[in-house]
């Protein structure tokens, strides 16, 4: 097993929690994990990045255009800003939340239409999922980004008890029950 | 035995690494990608630490540690090595007492720096031992071992990182903690007083020293040759070890440096010999190829690998192998709006910066969050160089262009750290600038570091506070103003008396950073019935306001209600909760 995952989205989203949980669940299941993050200016509301690889051996924490297993997309934009790093055979996992950039905010871009459509032109196996909704139903919107995560974690073969595991040892002690349950919700859906 | 892994970052290996060789005090100011390093130490009760209020004294303070017998580490970001040069420079004449282990983490492709200046050449003119691990174990590893040889070498130690390997996680195996004692004290004034006399002759043991340094390179482990096929033979070190190895696997001969200065000359001389086309591989500066070349050895580096930006496996493959190891299976949508990074919902420097830029002042900027006012739609700042020149800025255009209005703007922390010395100058020079002080009682843009004005140290444990006011009046400026920085009105008024006095002026925009908020309010929403569609709360660019479809809304998932936009709406369209 040698399995590439990108997460993108906006700083501020939670990205670095669902790599967290990511790396302690390969690391449970006896892997090498490596990931890599971007801490600083990007997540003042940046675009930001998080690669994740595990398999028997890892050397580089970056993934490489066209070598994405998954892409794990927080946000539309984000999602097609990167789908250049998806595998011929990869899958993006995209939350149907859009936050507007500052160049969209200020009239000197246009943040781009119908978004979905593009996936599907592009001929790119995607997933959207609207995630704030799903953990807003659980009375916890900030509990998305584990949506998304058991929603990517039901195509990896790691099992779900391990997944389980990962989230309590990451999560803060408060917070496990609502996140195994978004966990759920995105496994299932 | 059972071997412990955990997933670690860098930062937090190299924490770890302190910790299990018995490190006794540890220094350092915040800095991307550095800050964990001190946060993570801070979690062992067996450490002394704190955050120091610049890089200088934080090197200095350490070196004071060291001296008196400590094992000691100072950790800062590559630019912060710039600030605390001066003591480090002469730190290799004196050696050490207990280990000293400066670490640098340098930022290529600048994700959060103003410059990717490669630190690795202070160790080269510093004269001091230089460690470049390439992953999270390795950095636990070198931390132990530049204790060690620092001590033995009697040399100060730079361990560098650069950010994929400070903010990369990987799994690291965990040792005990080796407790030593403190080395004893002694009055060493031929090692520690620095007089001419004494400099001149430890800049002959200094040479002496390197040179020993020389031969331990050559057989330390961290400097090893990795066999493989052979069709190609790579010198490299760092990070760059890690993308070398994704992209020729086993078809390349690895000489993976760790020890970089000094070099192994012998080691790299007897590989060189042994292959042909030795390549460089290193992310940044020529440093290595630079140094092998002056040796008169024959390599190819940066003839074909580029010097600027983050290296990858992508550009190794495309420069080395030509063709397509990488190339993307759907194309990259090309035009799409790019996502800058801007000040959060309810950041209290927005209002601020947005009234600043109405009166049309020259603005000198500084360091911090607060940087993100010179984009647009503030637009509201016309410098920004290094952390602390906004006011020493302002000084020298004021006295060049009297007739204008010059404005200061800087952080609480960034003033603490380098903008004080500025301010005293500006009383001195008799300065008609206005200093503005955005004070949000933290450390923003790093992540949320105390520092001497929020009175609390880094395990968030009551200590005196610098108050800013008291220390401000009393180096002698007289028209100190202190506004909530949610007031527009206040700001507006305290900004006018300010620009309209005839002498050095200081105001201190007070209010905590939002994100340190507990308790945040509910959301603002906009009354679309009294709404006129004027767009006004959009002038301050609130990444939670925008329009689409004829209707201005507030985003309540990102809102974190601080009310500012309120004040800009004519016609009472915003409502609260
Ligand atoms: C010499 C140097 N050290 C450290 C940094 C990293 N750094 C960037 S901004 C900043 C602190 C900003 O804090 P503050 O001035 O309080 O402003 P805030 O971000 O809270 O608005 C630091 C430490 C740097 N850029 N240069």
């Amino acid at each position: 097993m040698d399995v590439k995952i990108l997460i993108v989205g906006v700083g501020g989203q939670g990205t670095v929690l669902a790599s967290k949980i990511i790396g302690e669940a390969a690391q449970l299941a006896g892997l090498d994990v490596k990931q890599s993050e971007v801490h600083g200016m990007a997540q003042r509301g940046g675009s930001v990045v998080t690669h994740v690889k595990f398999g028997d051996d890892v050397y580089s924490p970056l993934v490489e255009p066209g070598q994405a297993d998954y892409v794990l997309a927080f946000e539309q934009l984000e999602g097609l800003r990167w789908i250049s790093h998806l595998a011929a055979s990869g899958k993006l996992i995209c939350s149907t939340q859009q936050i507007m950039p500052m160049p969209v905010i200020t009239g000197a871009a246009k943040y781009p239409e119908d978004i979905e459509s593009k996936f599907r032109e592009a001929g790119v196996d995607y997933l959207m999922l609207d995630a704030i909704d799903t953990a807003g139903r659980l009375g916890e919107k900030r509990a998305a980004n584990v949506v998304l995560l058991g929603a990517l974690a039901r195509h990896l073969e790691i099992g779900r008890e391990i997944w389980q595991q990962a989230i309590r040892n990451v999560v803060k002690k408060r917070a496990v029950d609502v996140n195994l349950q978004a966990f759920d919700c995105g496994w299932n859906c | 035995m059972i071997v412990i892994k955990k997933l670690m970052s860098g930062n937090e290996a190299i924490a770890r690494g302190f910790y299990e060789a018995g490190g006794h005090a540890a220094t350092a100011y915040p800095g991307t990608p550095s800050t964990e390093i001190l946060e993570h130490i801070s979690q062992y009760p067996e450490i002394y630490s704190e955050w120091s209020v610049n890089e200088k004294v934080a090197v200095e303070v350490a070196q004071g540690f060291s001296m008196a017998g400590a094992r000691s580490l100072a950790a800062m970001k590559h630019v912060g090595v710039n600030v605390a040069a001066d003591p480090l420079f002469t730190m290799a004449y004196s050696g050490v007492n207990g280990g000293f282990v400066l670490v640098s983490a340098d930022d290529p492709g600048m994700h959060s720096s103003q410059d990717e200046q490669d630190n690795r050449y202070y160790a080269r003119f510093m004269k001091m031992l230089l460690l470049e691990p390439s992953d999270s174990q390795e950095a636990k590893q070198m931390v132990i071992d530049g204790l060690e040889m620092s001590e033995k070498l009697d040399l100060p130690v730079i361990l560098r990182t650069t950010t994929r390997i400070s903010h990369s996680q990987g799994l690291v195996e965990l040792g005990e903690r080796k407790e030593v004692g403190l080395r004893s004290y002694e009055k060493r004034p031929d090692k520690f007083v620095m007089m001419p006399a004494n400099a001149r002759r430890l800049r002959v043991t200094l040479d002496q020293r390197l040179a020993e340094a020389g031969e331990f390179s050559e057989t330390y482990p961290g400097n090893r040759v990795i066999p493989g096929d052979g069709k190609f033979a790579v010198i490299t070190s760092g990070i760059a070890y890690q993308y070398a190895r994704e992209v020729f696997g086993q078809q390349a001969t690895y000489l993976k440096l760790s020890m970089t200065n000094p070099a192994p000359r012998k080691m790299i001389t007897d590989f060189i010999s042994r292959h042909d086309n030795v390549l460089v591989i290193e992310e940044g500066e020529p440093f290595l190829e630079e140094q092998i070349k002056f040796w008169g050895l024959k390599v190819t580096g940066k003839e074909r690998l580029p010097a600027v930006g983050e290296l990858s496996a992508a550009i190794i493959a495309e420069r080395i192998l030509g063709g397509q190891k990488y190339s993307p299976a759907v194309n990259a949508v090309e035009g799409l709006p790019q996502r800058p990074p801007v000040m959060c919902p309810a950041c209290p420097h927005r209002g601020v910066y947005f009234l600043l830029a109405k009166k049309k002042p020259i603005i000198t900027g500084d360091i911090g969050c607060y940087t993100l006012g010179a984009l647009p739609p503030l637009n509201a700042m016309d410098t920004c160089i290094c952390m602390g020149a906004s006011i020493t800025a302002a000084i020298g255009i004021k006295q060049m262009l009297p007739d204008r209005k010059v404005v200061a703007t800087i952080g609480d922390s960034t003033f603490l750290h380098s903008g004080l010395t500025g301010l005293v100058d500006a009383i001195y020079k008799k300065s008609n600038i206005v200093v503005l002080i955005l004070d949000n009682h933290i450390t923003g843009m790093t992540g949320h570091q105390q520092n001497p004005a929020t009175g609390l140290t880094i395990r968030n444990n009551p200590t005196n506070r610098v108050v800013i006011e008291d220390v401000v009046k009393a180096c002698g400026v007289e028209n100190v103003q202190v506004v909530d920085a949610y007031d527009l009105a206040a700001v507006e008024s305290a900004l006018d008396q300010a620009l309209a006095a005839d002498r050095l002026s200081v105001i201190i925009a007070r209010r905590a950073c939002a994100l340190i908020v507990k308790d945040k309010g509910k959301p603002y929403w906009i009354d679309s019935d009294k709404c006129k569609r004027c767009r006004a709360c959009m002038r301050i660019g609130c990444p939670a306001i925008s329009y689409a479809d004829n209707l201005v809304s507030i985003d309540g998932n990102i809102c974190n209600a601080c009310g500012v936009c309120r004040q800009m709406c004519k016609f009472g369209a915003l409502q609260e909760g």
